[in-house]
């Protein structure tokens, strides 16, 4: 088949946009909540922010298995070296969709606060209380943050390029709807 | 033979006799603690008081005479956070500044049979005061009377919590509380 006429499947599609927006909810939703002082808001705020990075961590197994039991279209054609970046981009946002929900988890269950998901399902504290411990997971929590926020402008640069400059069907091959 | 057949029901009954006289009263601070649980948007934090003095005089023989006084020092508070303990001896909530302590005084004791109890009071924080039944275990340690118990109290009925923290969706109105004493007898005091 033509790569350039190939689509992404709608599982992947779907599963893409969904966590996109989660991402897009919890990201700044974290960076704004730390700072507030505590109130019965700032609670509500923590849990929302744990319960999207929970609901991440869940879609990213599903996600994960059909990618690797699914061949994604083939690339279309650029230059090597962007191939690679590409790929590369890729695999590490698979790799942070992983860390950075369980790094909050794990942070979250050294502080000593368990996660109950949705306030209704507790989840197991995969570490005891240790507050040195949460202080560093909470470095941890946001260096992957960080390259989460770096790795995210590449992607959407990526796409960018290729829809505006390049005008390829990259990014159009990845939207809902579009044909 | 027949020594045992005396040894034994003498036994037996200076046991009983022993049983009867033991009034459990010197409250051994190190060993018992006092923890609570709130919940916080569901999700359960323990906390508990460091400090706090309790006076018991139990005689498991004769529960219906026993009495206990509980003070706490708020201040103590472990809530579970650094964040949550500088904010829970604020105004809004215990208010310490103004209400140091919490006292709990009991008017009665009851058997429930076995070795459970109940304990009738009232509990006074922050200068309201309300009636708390607090069901406990009791049992015998080597010479120590081993006190195990718990109750839920309504933070809001002590407002505990008040302004925004009066939102009990996002920290519940009950409280788990959660009691051990252990406490040595009195010095054989025959009565």
């Amino acid at each position: 088949m033509n790569p350039s006429t190939q689509r992404y499947t709608g599982p992947a599609i779907s599963a893409h946009w969904i966590i996109a927006l989660l991402i897009i909810l919890a990201w700044p939703l974290g960076v704004y909540m730390h700072d507030l002082p505590l109130s019965p808001d700032k609670l509500k705020l923590y849990s929302y922010h744990k319960w999207i990075g929970i609901t991440v961590l869940l879609l990213f197994v599903p996600r994960i298995l059909w990618r690797i039991t699914h061949r994604p279209p083939a690339a279309l054609p650029m230059p090597a070296w962007q191939h690679r970046i590409a790929e590369g981009t890729h695999h590490l946002l698979y790799l942070l969709m992983f860390l950075v929900p369980l790094s909050g988890w794990l942070m979250s269950s050294a502080k000593g606060f368990q996660t109950v998901y949705f306030g209704v399902l507790p989840l197991p504290d995969l570490l005891a209380k240790n507050p040195d411990l949460g202080d560093l997971l909470k470095e941890v929590h946001e260096a992957l943050n960080w390259a989460l926020f770096i790795l995210v402008g590449l992607h959407i640069a990526g796409a960018l390029k290729h829809h505006v400059i390049d005008r390829d069907s990259t990014l159009r091959r990845m939207l809902p709807f579009a044909k | 033979m027949n020594f045992r057949h005396i040894a034994l029901p003498a036994a037996a009954l200076l046991i009983t006799g022993a049983a009867q006289a033991v009034e459990f009263k010197q409250v051994d601070a190190a060993k018992s603690s006092l923890a609570f649980s709130s919940k916080q948007m569901g999700v359960p934090v323990p906390g508990s008081f460091k400090k706090f003095s309790t006076q018991i005089a139990f005689d498991p023989a004769k529960p219906t005479a026993a009495s206990t006084v509980l003070e706490i020092d708020l201040a103590s508070i472990d809530a579970g956070s650094k964040d949550a303990n500088d904010e829970v001896v604020g105004k809004q909530w215990f208010n310490v500044k103004a209400f140091p302590t919490a006292k709990f005084v009991s008017s009665g004791v009851k058997a429930l049979g076995g070795n459970r109890f109940e304990a009738i009071g009232k509990m006074t924080i922050k200068g309201q005061t309300r009636d708390i039944v607090a069901p406990f275990t009791f049992k015998q340690d080597g010479s120590n009377g081993v006190f195990d118990g718990g109750f839920v109290l309504k933070r809001m009925d002590y407002n505990i919590g008040e302004g925004p923290w009066a939102d009990v969706s996002a920290v519940a109105n009950e409280i788990e509380i959660k009691f051990h004493v252990v406490a040595a007898p009195a010095a054989a005091a025959k009565k």
